[in-house]
């Protein structure tokens, strides 16, 4: 009965919503020529690394600590205690072939990085390839599951919020949150996306590494 | 710092942040240096407000469209005072209420720090899509305090509190991309001028959604079912800041969007939300009147409570009080209810029960958590001369000056439901019951915190014009 | 029509169906993915609807950028809470009160 009702419901709201969005005309403004025009004060010159690190970039200051607070949740919740011991062996040529690949998802995650100012890339995806170089080490038994993090992966992990945040409080000596002085932006930025990679990169490990504790 | 409105969003993320470098269960004293420093940054912000009317803050020196616009005006500086004043006592609470190696303290700093943080962001944005972002960290933030260090029960509880808060946010995101489609743009301010009573469908959609997001993240009857069990179920400094000030974030700013760029449209279903509310009345108070658990009693008095913030929706376009009604009754039951599950914290670490049979004998050996107890009932009961009083008459006022004769009978009926169940747990204080010898002693500071919480709600009423003065500074009500 | 609106009627058809999964299924994983299942709607919404006449729009692109990492820590912190529950007490369901 509820199912029905829930998914009769579900369907008639997307029907409805569709007709609404198809009786929109185009669109009465958009913010691109703005952004187009106002990206040369930035600092870089790719436009969504503009608004999200600069137009935006308080957006993206929460949104670290968004990450920073599944984090700790997870971590609260999470069993410590010793990591069971690895049981099935791994392929051989998975750890090879692991073993090769780490070291290059480095070097593209600081390609990523740096490319960020003019061209798809960034913070975000350059960190997602570091944890992601992570799980696969920890997949093939290479690195240890994290147990509750010790003082210095604590600081590395907060690091490039703390980071973020110190570079924030400053700015406000511009006037305003995170305004940044056009002649520093790119420099300031770049600083920001280079701390923001390495515990960008540690959470989303984390975020897998702490939870696989309870492997069996 | 000349300004202080950015420090009161830094200052708890760098201490919540610092604390958690510190380490586990580590840094309260950090954290509440921190809140007592956002409480003089709040009466400075409140001072500024009084001399030179809203204040404005481009983030990123950016205007908006382009950039993010936050900005200080009376309602938002109400709140903040309200958040940074129950914080400060709860952490003092907190502080003596967890002991050291407490499995739930390992991480409440830092949670609560951020939780703070999100909710002075959230107070202080507007700009739409800025605001979903506050309103998911305040969101996991309160979740993982729920989880932390929880059982089995505890932990089904976070689960369906994280879930309703997704929903709830996942249908305001859609809101603000229809409104972005819509208008290309997520200031609240610019938006003012566009919306009017014939927008296009998708906006109508828009609004529904954003504000039925906001209702279940509210927990307004009848989406209140993950209320109870993870307001009743986690330690007593948690229950106390979820009640008392996490909820009434997402009413906040309902109340935004409501008196702001929803304006046009919200007059066609204004008396949808009185008519929820009024059933969250009887049915919240119904169920802490026949609740076992003492701390479900107080979870579904929050229920009930939190149904009169609705009750103004109906009055609100015409000239009138009820504004002010909603904000006395948010500020005035948020200084009760924390008060109230801070003393019922104190019964429960001293009896070592959670139940309505084990507060028996407690007026003997606790007087003072009782009278804290009482004290914060008097305000959810709206007698004289507590802040409930103030915002129930206030309410009344508006409600008998527009004819709405059925909204003053809720009211005048909500209060007595509240004294019942209030009695209900007075009368059990004073009953004999044979004296528990594992009873552990209670901290002082945890009795007289509870104390000082109940006394200011029931203060506020006699200093409530003071409030409303600072409300009505560039008021859109 | 134009490949926005497209993506934009998408995103309204996904989070429909996600919300009722949220809503109606009782296995917590399945839960987990339903949820995502609406983020993707509601960003497919934004980024498509703001593009409907074509012209890319970076602002919105930006937004869902936030909007995936704020998605993915609800999503971390989710499965942690599912986990944990199952560990404790045997079930991937939770259980009903009224």
């Amino acid at each position: 009965m509820k199912r029905l009702a829930v998914s009769l419901g579900a369907a008639l709201f997307a029907a409805l919503l569709g007709a609404a969005l198809l009786e929109l005309g185009p669109p009465a403004a958009t913010l691109a020529p703005l952004v187009a025009g106002t990206l040369a004060q930035s600092g870089v010159t790719h436009p969504v690394t503009a608004v999200l690190l600069n137009f935006r970039g308080y957006d993206t200051l929460l949104e670290i600590a968004v990450l920073l607070i599944a984090l700790i949740g997870l971590t609260a919740v999470a069993r410590r205690g010793e990591a069971p011991a690895a049981t099935a062996a791994v392929e051989p040529v998975l750890t090879t072939l692991a073993r090769l690949a780490a070291p290059l998802m480095v070097l593209v995650a600081v390609y990523l990085l740096w490319a960020g100012a003019f061209r798809p890339g960034g913070a975000f995806q350059a960190g997602a390839v570091l944890a992601a170089a992570a799980v696969l080490l920890h997949l093939t038994r290479l690195l240890p599951a994290w147990a509750t993090p010790g003082t210095w992966l604590r600081a590395g992990l907060a690091g490039g919020f703390l980071l973020f945040l110190a570079i924030a409080a400053a700015l406000l000596a511009e006037g305003a949150l995170l305004k940044y002085p056009p002649a520093q932006a790119g420099l300031l930025i770049l600083a920001i996306e280079s701390g923001l990679t390495v515990s960008l990169g540690l959470i989303l490990a984390g975020l897998f590494l702490f939870l696989s504790e309870e492997r069996r | 710092m000349t300004e202080p409105l950015p420090w009161l969003i830094l200052l708890p993320l760098a201490w919540a942040t610092a604390t958690f470098l510190l380490g586990p269960g580590r840094g309260a004293w950090l954290a509440i240096a921190g809140i007592a420093v956002q409480c003089g940054l709040t009466f400075a912000l409140a001072g500024q407000l009084l001399a030179e009317g809203p204040q404005p803050h481009a983030a990123g020196g950016w205007a908006p469209p382009l950039g993010i616009a936050l900005a200080a005006d009376g309602l938002a500086a109400v709140m903040l005072l309200l958040t940074q004043g129950v914080a400060l006592l709860l952490a003092l609470y907190a502080r003596g209420y967890f002991a050291p190696g407490d499995q739930a303290a390992r991480h409440f700093w830092p949670l609560a720090g951020f939780l703070l943080a999100g909710m002075n962001a959230l107070f202080l944005a507007a700009d739409l899509f800025n605001l979903y972002v506050t309103l998911e960290l305040v969101g996991l933030a309160a979740v993982g305090l729920v989880a932390s260090g929880g059982g089995a029960a505890q932990l089904g509880a976070a689960l369906r509190y994280l879930f309703a808060t997704l929903l709830g946010s996942g249908a305001y995101l859609l809101g603000v991309a229809l409104v972005y489609g819509a208008y290309g743009t997520v200031s609240i301010e610019l938006l003012l001028p566009l919306v009017d009573a014939d927008v296009p469908r998708a906006v109508w959609f828009a609004a529904a959604l954003m504000l039925a997001g906001l209702m279940l993240k509210t927990a307004l009857f009848p989406f209140h079912f993950w209320l109870p069990p993870a307001h009743g179920g986690a330690p007593a400094p948690v229950s106390a800041l979820l009640s008392a000030l996490v909820v009434k974030a997402s009413f906040y700013l309902i109340l935004r969007l409501w008196l702001g760029p929803f304006a046009p449209l919200a007059a066609a279903i204004a008396w949808l939300p009185a008519l929820l509310g009024s059933a969250a009345i009887l049915w919240g108070s119904w169920r802490a009147i026949r609740a076992e658990r003492l701390k479900l009693l107080v979870a579904w008095s929050t229920v009930a409570q939190l149904g009169y913030l609705f009750l103004i929706f109906p009055l609100i376009a015409a000239p009138g009080p009820a504004l002010a009604a909603g904000v006395m009754q948010a500020v005035s039951h948020g200084l009760a209810k924390a008060a109230m599950f801070a003393a019922a914290g104190v019964v429960i670490h001293v009896t070592g029960r959670d139940t309505v049979a084990g507060v028996a004998g407690v007026a003997g050996r606790l007087p003072l958590t009782l009278f804290a107890f009482a004290l914060a009932g008097v305000t959810l009961m709206g007698l004289p001369p507590s802040g409930g009083f103030l915002a129930k008459w206030l309410l009344i006022d508006a409600a008998l000056a527009q004819g709405a004769w059925a909204l003053a009978a809720v009211v005048i009926a909500g209060g007595l439901l509240a004294a019942v169940y209030v009695f209900r747990v007075l009368r059990q204080a004073f009953l004999d019951a044979p004296a528990v010898e594992a009873a552990h002693p209670a901290p002082p500071l945890l009795e007289w915190t509870a104390f000082a919480l109940a006394a200011a709600s029931v203060l506020l009423g006699l200093r409530g014009m003071e409030l409303l003065r600072l409300l009505s500074v560039g008021s859109a009500g | 029509m134009t490949s926005g609106l497209v993506f934009a009627l998408a995103g309204v058809a996904l989070f429909a169906m996600g919300a009722a999964g949220v809503l109606l299924l009782a296995e917590l994983m399945r839960r987990v993915l339903a949820f995502n299942i609406m983020g993707s709607g509601a960003f497919l919404v934004l980024v498509g609807l703001a593009q409907r006449n074509d012209v890319p729009d970076p602002v919105p692109q930006a937004m869902v950028l936030t909007g995936i990492v704020v998605a993915v820590a609800a999503t971390a912190l989710a499965l942690a809470l599912a986990r944990r529950y199952q560990a404790l007490g045997g079930r991937d369901e939770l259980a009903g009160d009224d």
